[in-house]
């Protein structure tokens, strides 16, 4: 925030820089961005919320992210999200009840030639099945409920 | 940096390469990557050690994308040009031992097949052919030669007469004339002036930005300073997509070199010219690709439009006069002022000049990226340079233009890619994703997929737009499952109608497009969705 000199336009600059530290935006943050950058509250939840990229909400201990690209969803994508759904009893975007995967969906990680695609705790899969996603979080030790 | 700087910089890595027995391209761009091609360049520079090449006999260097991304990681060898494809660490040995013998039959790829040859690289000239991070490498492919041509030899009117002349085009979609739109901005009231490089490629399936940021990103910069100079901008911005990390890597390396050797900042090239630019992450908002939400979103706000006029050329950031272009757009300038607006304009058909980059992908063989001059037919893309449809399967329909675009069935296959063609077929040319679907995609599946894009995509300030996709949504999923009635036919196309011609800004304009093309040439699909004792009645509809 200093660097872009304290002023309201650095405050996406800010809600990332917060978001990359803490993993996600909580209530402190936040009302420190809106005091240090003389933003009223209002305007910085607004932001916070507007953007796809800024979450509100703890992430589990491993984030599973599938993309919903058009290439990924021509070619699975929805078959993926749905058995990742199944064997964790999650809906996408929210996290298991023990805390241990987040799964999560993207617009398009740009990684078409692969698709379908999935980022599992910040490595790419490409090509993915079902089955081969299910085996990769098995081997970071996230299994069926 | 002088002029005689550039060129010595250039002259001694001729040198360099030309002292060299070979040079080991792998490919470092996003999608290669992810295949861990670093595992693989570490594994070749290795080989090539313990096999006696030193440094200066043979390079192992990363590049930028070679394009056929669908057969990563991919490896190119100079200066014979042969292309290796799916290469794993395990094959650094054997790769380098064929680099003065016959090529490694059982990787390679075929360089001479028409996705390489029917190529004609403009903007990716430079991609998969230098290094990134390297300054140096760009210098030594004529790069910032054209930007210390502008400085010293051309006044800005010529610069903006030199970009007119070559006929350029929007790359974003909309396809508005770049000179025309910089002589607006220059000749604009009030200062200082602002330049920004629209870097939000927000269209699922479309990844020609981030290439193009990943594999030469000086490019873009010597484009944006030039256009500064041409239009009297001080002071610039790059919004890129927070999604993509490693072109904004890459992208402030290339800054952070170009304020070092005197190519951005005070008295640029000796000269007293003076541009900084500034990158802004995007942090995943689709309508922060249409200008004014751009706008917004750089000023710290939500990314709303505002209706235009004024134009962000009259009044931009913060009021203040500003040229917008996209990456490939600001990608095409410096050749473009190398070699001439004429030679530009002999490229391409009556209104599209030049060549178009497209991300090649779906339902198709060789998915990667290519650069076609403008007025290909579709055919040759699809069959020709894409391989055709894997599988033994049928072609369907080729999508154009994302959630804005349409989808073109197969009887208009034979119709040549320009602005206004694709256009007249009811889809647009946007910012060149293509996705190939087959006989076995649903229409009206793919529509409401479309439709799930932009109502979640919507940033609710117009209702036609955030209230309309939601309708549209619930009516063509009610088609997904069967259970419409031809009065929800009729509703869907009163809505498409109503949304494109209400809504405030490109997004809703444009997101019945999908719904609208697919109805135009795939109705059946729609009638055969209709409750069956429905279609009795209103089949005929």
């Amino acid at each position: 925030m200093k660097k872009l000199g304290n002023r309201p336009s650095a405050l996406i600059e800010a809600l990332h820089t917060l978001q990359q530290v803490f993993g996600y935006l909580d209530k402190p943050g936040l009302t420190f961005v809106a005091a240090v950058l003389k933003v009223p509250p209002s305007q910085v939840y607004g932001a916070a919320t507007f953007y796809h990229y800024f979450t509100m909400k703890p992430q589990g201990e491993h984030t599973c992210i599938v993309c919903t690209g058009t290439a990924c969803y021509i070619n699975g994508a929805s078959a993926l999200l749905k058995s990742i759904e199944a064997r964790e009893g999650v809906k996408a975007g929210q996290t298991t009840a023990d805390g241990r995967l987040s799964l999560l969906t993207a617009r398009c990680f740009g990684a078409c030639g692969l698709a379908p695609v999935a980022v599992v705790d910040g490595e790419m899969e490409s090509r993915l099945t079902p089955e081969a996603l299910q085996q990769r979080l098995e081997r970071i030790g996230v299994h069926a409920i | 940096m002088q002029s005689d700087e550039l060129k010595s910089i250039a002259a001694r890595e001729r040198e360099a390469e030309a002292a060299r027995t070979a040079c080991i391209n792998v490919c470092a761009a996003a999608s290669c990557q992810a295949l861990q091609s670093d595992e693989l360049r570490k594994a070749l520079t290795q080989a090539a050690a313990e096999q006696g090449y030193g440094p200066e006999a043979c390079t192992v260097r990363q590049v930028g994308c070679l394009g056929l991304c669908g057969a990563g990681p991919l490896v190119s060898v100079e200066p014979s040009g042969i292309l290796y494809q799916r290469v794993q660490p395990s094959d650094a040995a054997e790769i380098v031992a064929a680099l003065e013998g016959p090529p490694v039959a059982r990787l390679q790829l075929d360089s001479g097949m028409p996705f390489f040859t029917r190529q004609h690289r403009i903007v990716l000239e430079n991609s998969g052919r230098i290094d990134p991070d390297r300054m140096e490498d760009y210098i030594a492919r004529d790069g910032y030669s054209a930007l210390s041509t502008v400085l010293h030899e051309m006044q800005p009117a010529d610069v903006i007469a030199e970009v007119a002349k070559s006929g350029l085009r929007g790359r974003g979609g909309a396809g508005y004339p770049a000179g025309l739109k910089w002589e607006t901005v220059a000749k604009a009231a009030g200062s200082p002036k602002i330049l920004v490089c629209n870097a939000d490629e927000g269209d699922p399936g479309a990844f020609m930005d981030r290439s193009v940021l990943e594999s030469d990103p000086h490019r873009v910069l010597e484009g944006m300073i030039i256009a500064a100079y041409a239009v009297g901008a001080s002071e610039g911005y790059i919004y890129v997509r927070a999604e993509y990390p490693l072109a904004v890597a890459r992208l402030k390396t290339a800054l952070r070199h170009a304020e070092r050797h005197g190519l951005l900042g005070g008295d640029i090239c000796g000269s007293h010219f003076t541009f900084r630019i500034s990158i802004r992450l995007g942090a995943g908002a689709f309508v922060c690709g249409e200008e004014t939400a751009l706008i917004a979103s750089i000023q710290g706000l939500r990314g709303t439009p505002r209706p235009r006029p004024p134009y962000p050329a009259q009044a931009g950031l913060w009021g203040h006069p500003t040229l917008i272009n996209n990456v490939e757009t600001y990608a095409n300038i410096a050749p473009i002022i190398r070699k001439g607006g004429a030679w530009f304009s002999q490229l391409g058909t009556g209104r599209s000049k030049g060549t178009k980059v497209f991300a090649l992908a779906g339902s198709i063989q060789n998915t990667g990226l290519i650069e076609v001059p403008m007025g290909m037919r579709l055919r040759d893309i699809v069959f020709d340079i894409g391989g055709g449809i894997p599988g033994g399967r049928r072609f369907k329909a080729v999508q154009t233009g994302g959630p804005s675009g349409g989808c073109i069935p197969g009887e208009f296959l034979d119709t040549p890619v320009d602005y206004e063609t694709l256009t007249s077929l009811g889809s647009i040319m946007g910012s060149g994703g293509m996705i190939v679907m087959d006989e076995t995609s649903s229409m009206v599946d793919v529509a409401r997929y479309f439709m799930e894009f932009c109502m979640t995509e919507s940033c609710g300030k117009c209702i036609p737009c955030r209230a309309g996709t939601v309708q549209m949504h619930e009516l063509l999923g009610r088609f997904c499952d069967r259970r419409a009635t031809p009065a929800d036919l009729q509703m869907l196309e009163t809505l498409c109608d109503l949304v494109r011609n209400t809504s405030l800004c490109g997004l809703g304009q444009s997101a019945p497009n999908p719904v609208m093309s697919t109805l135009r040439y795939f109705r059946p699909e729609y009638e055969a969705a209709l409750v069956s004792e429905m279609v009795g009645a209103g089949g005929a509809a």
